[in-house]
């Protein structure tokens, strides 16, 4: 059992769950994720670690609320309890002095990215941070962000950014602008992970992306996270979460993420019937 | 890979022979002549129809009643020379525990059971008898029909936790040494209950949120129910032992930060990983499910109850299951009783050389699971949405034994065809986890990331390090993993009693 020790709604539709989980945030490194369980009749979903405190013996996670688990976490309240949280799991993302790197984030990334945007700081990197809105009202951790990052970059259909584009057409923009990036890093949904790769594909800069499969155990154990990286079946809970995004097979990823469309409205309603009578 | 031990210890050869020469013993012997034992039929397990069983997830066996098992203990020639003993991987006193069974005595017959076995009502469900204990029983030599020596282990073990208090012995004064098990399964909870009956302190670090390893995720409820395991975790809790659950050594830990927090021995039971593939075209379809995964969703996660439970899984109409051993049994049952019309099994040699236990393949068919031999597939082929809908098989044929000794299949040119599946598991075995052999420097580990052990000790490279089942053998059974933690566990011992 882990205590929940806040739980807040950042933006529409996402929320922040900080759980008390001493020994993870005695080991979790950036781009590792945690298996949580809201319930005892719950599914085990992965969610990347979006912050931890070692002193406090905690763990923050971001999370977008879309079918029955994650709507469960998003009503969750101070001192509740979660049956199941477990990791940190998965490999840390690869942190180095590469030059300059590009962190491209969005939705629930934006959060997930933090770690690694301050972690590359930290190791002497120019740190260009680019996150994907649809509204300015989507918006969070900017302060957090830009505390690490040498350049802050906004792209959102948002005539207040000044700027109608969605990632790509930015991405473009500003890898133009610098003379050399050495790296990019996304975390975010799935398309947004695929576009970003596509765009650093004819430039050959070297793209990494933290792929969200669909997990059971996360342990290594059941081969549901299994996607196809450079022709090879990888398991994202152990061989990744990491992986080159110019090898992803990014078509396989979307229909294995659809696998259970039909089951998880169904859930859902089901659960929804309970909740409000 | 491990040698069978034909050779009776000494300790173990005076320990039935002193259970041998009891007088109760010498007047059960002679109370019916062994022509008499040996006119007795073996008593059927009474079993569920297969029309009302394939509809729910309860066990199909029920048990043997009192009567049945007193009949069938009396089978029991009560040899002078106990093959028996020799073919279980634990050692049990089968003589012992039969004939306490004949004279009525059940509570007796159980604490001589737990004396080498901790899990007696899993064993006497899961192991494979017909290839140890009864394969070498003297009756069946004598008559072809071997004493159900299985049967009766479960009846006294259901005899226990149903009709009487469950028995726990009286535990030494603790030694005060700290033992971390790694992996709730099998072969840890054998090394867990053997440690802490010897009185020393033992946390059992699960990284799954119920223990019992391939107990709780790989084996189905109806022919496991988790009652079972869940009364042999709480008599391990009453032994003393700690359980720390939804915690990965190697992730949340390594072994050697458990060291400095004070554990001076380990076993490793960490079990089965990565589930193994054909790398054939289409296997990440949806729909092409590795048996862990099909049988965790159903088992651990309870998605045969979904929605009420949330993790969903497939319901096919033609289910395909590739492969022959009691994993692949396990799962085309399932998919049976998840509404299948058709469930299939597709293997690549013939019907003797299936893995599976007998009883296993016995009711698969009462339940009208189809069987394709000398069949594999080559090629998955999925839909316009991505989902798989058929597969391309071929024919195959035996040509030599090879190195298993069995007959190599060999494919027949020409012979492909299509057979139309909503759903498929690969159950073709799997590959040692590798997230502590990853996360502990100098642990050795061989060709196919299987931890190396001293077959004699189950000691690894590293001192105090101790490892067994499914992460040293690749893929093996339940009672071979626990035959590992009680090598392991009295090794254990001694190594803390030396320190």
């Amino acid at each position: 059992m882990a205590k929940v020790l806040k739980r807040e709604r950042l933006v529409p539709n996402i929320h922040l769950l900080e759980v008390e989980a001493p020994e993870i945030a005695l080991k979790c490194r950036p781009g590792q994720f945690l298996i949580l369980m809201p319930d005892e009749r719950g599914e085990r979903i992965p969610l990347t670690i979006s912050d931890w405190d070692k002193e406090k013996g905690s763990i923050t996670l971001v999370f977008l609320v879309v079918g029955t688990s994650t709507h469960k976490l998003s009503r969750l309240k101070e001192n509740d309890e979660i049956p199941v949280v477990v990791g940190p799991l998965g490999k840390p993302s690869e942190i180095d002095k590469f030059g300059t790197v590009l962190c491209a984030g969005g939705c629930f990334g934006i959060a997930s990215i933090y770690p690694l945007v301050r972690a590359l700081k930290e190791a002497g990197n120019r740190v260009i941070t680019l996150v994907d809105v649809k509204a300015r009202y989507l918006l969070y951790w900017e302060e957090r962000l830009k505390k690490f990052s040498d350049r802050f970059l906004v792209s959102s259909r948002d005539s207040y950014f000044n700027c109608k584009e969605f990632i790509p057409q930015v991405l473009k923009e500003v890898l133009e602008e610098e003379k050399r990036v050495d790296r990019l890093i996304s975390i975010g949904c799935t398309y947004l992970m695929f576009v970003c790769s596509e765009t650093t594909r004819p430039l050959g800069i070297k793209t990494v992306v933290s792929l969200n499969p669909i997990m059971v155990d996360g342990t290594g154990m059941c081969g549901a996270c299994r996607v196809t990286v450079g022709g090879k079946t990888r398991f994202a809970c152990v061989d990744g979460p990491d992986f080159d995004g110019h090898q992803v097979e990014w078509d396989e990823l979307f229909t294995r993420r659809k696998s259970y469309f039909e089951d998880e409205i169904q859930s859902l309603l089901n659960w929804e019937k309970k909740c409000y009578p | 890979m491990a040698e069978a031990k034909k050779e009776m210890t000494l300790e173990l050869k005076e320990g039935l022979k002193a259970e041998f020469e009891k007088e109760w013993r010498k007047q059960l012997r002679k109370s019916i002549p062994l022509k008499e034992r040996m006119k007795i039929p073996r008593q059927k397990m009474p079993e569920r129809s297969a029309e009302e069983r394939v509809k729910d997830f309860h066990e199909v066996n029920l048990g043997l009643d009192e009567a049945l098992a007193r009949e069938e203990a009396k089978r029991c020639l009560d040899c002078v020379n106990p093959q028996c003993v020799l073919g279980c991987p634990v050692g049990i006193d089968i003589p012992t525990f039969i004939k306490l069974i004949e004279i009525g005595d059940f509570p007796q017959s159980i604490r001589k059971l737990k004396e080498k076995n901790a899990l007696p009502g899993i064993c006497g469900r899961v192991c494979p008898q017909e290839t140890q204990c009864e394969e070498v029983c003297n009756l069946k030599k004598a008559t072809g029909v071997s004493v159900a020596i299985g049967n009766l282990e479960r009846f006294a073990s259901d005899y226990e936790r149903t009709q009487s208090k469950i028995y726990i012995p009286s535990l030494p004064p603790s030694t005060g040494k700290k033992v971390a098990v790694i992996g709730a399964g099998p072969a840890g909870l054998t090394v867990a209950g053997d440690l802490a009956i010897k009185g020393h302190r033992v946390t059992i670090f699960e990284a799954l949120h119920v223990a019992g390893g391939v107990l709780v995720y790989g084996i189905p409820e109806f022919r496991l129910p988790k009652g079972i395991l869940e009364s042999e975790v709480d008599y391990l809790k009453k032994l003393g032992v700690e359980f720390k659950m939804n915690f990965v050594v190697g992730m949340t830990a390594t072994l050697d930060d458990l060291r400095a927090e004070g554990y001076e021995a380990f076993f490793i039971g960490t079990g089965a990983g990565l589930p193994n593939f054909m790398h054939i075209p289409g296997e990440n379809l949806v729909g092409v499910y590795s048996a862990n995964e099909y049988l965790t969703r159903v088992n651990l996660m309870r998605a045969y109850e979904f929605p009420e439970y949330d993790t969903p899984v497939l319901r096919a109409r033609k289910a395909a299951v590739i492969g022959g051993g009691n994993v692949a049994m396990d799962s085309v049952r399932t998919a049976k009783r998840l509404g299948a019309e058709k469930a299939t099994i597709v293997y690549r040699r013939s019907r003797v050389e299936m893995p599976a236990r007998v009883e296993e393949v016995k009711h698969a068919e009462e339940e009208g699971i189809e069987f394709h031999f000398l069949t594999t597939p080559i090629r998955f082929i999925g839909d316009e949405r991505g989902r798989v809908c058929a597969m391309e098989c071929l024919r195959m044929e035996l040509g030599e034994p090879d190195s298993s000794g069995r007959r190599r299949p060999v494919p027949i040119e020409g012979s492909e065809f299509i057979m139309e599946v909503d759903m498929v598991v690969v159950a073709i075995g799997q590959s040692p986890n590798p997230l502590i052999p990853r996360t502990t420097p100098e642990l050795k580990v061989g060709k196919w990331g299987n931890i190396e052990v001293n077959w004699e000790t189950m000691a690894t490279s590293r001192e105090g390090v101790y490892a067994g089942g499914d992460i040293v053998r690749g893929g093996a059974t339940v009672i071979l993993a626990m035959g590992d933690g009680r090598i392991a566990a009295n090794e254990i011992d001694k190594y803390l009693k030396n320190k």
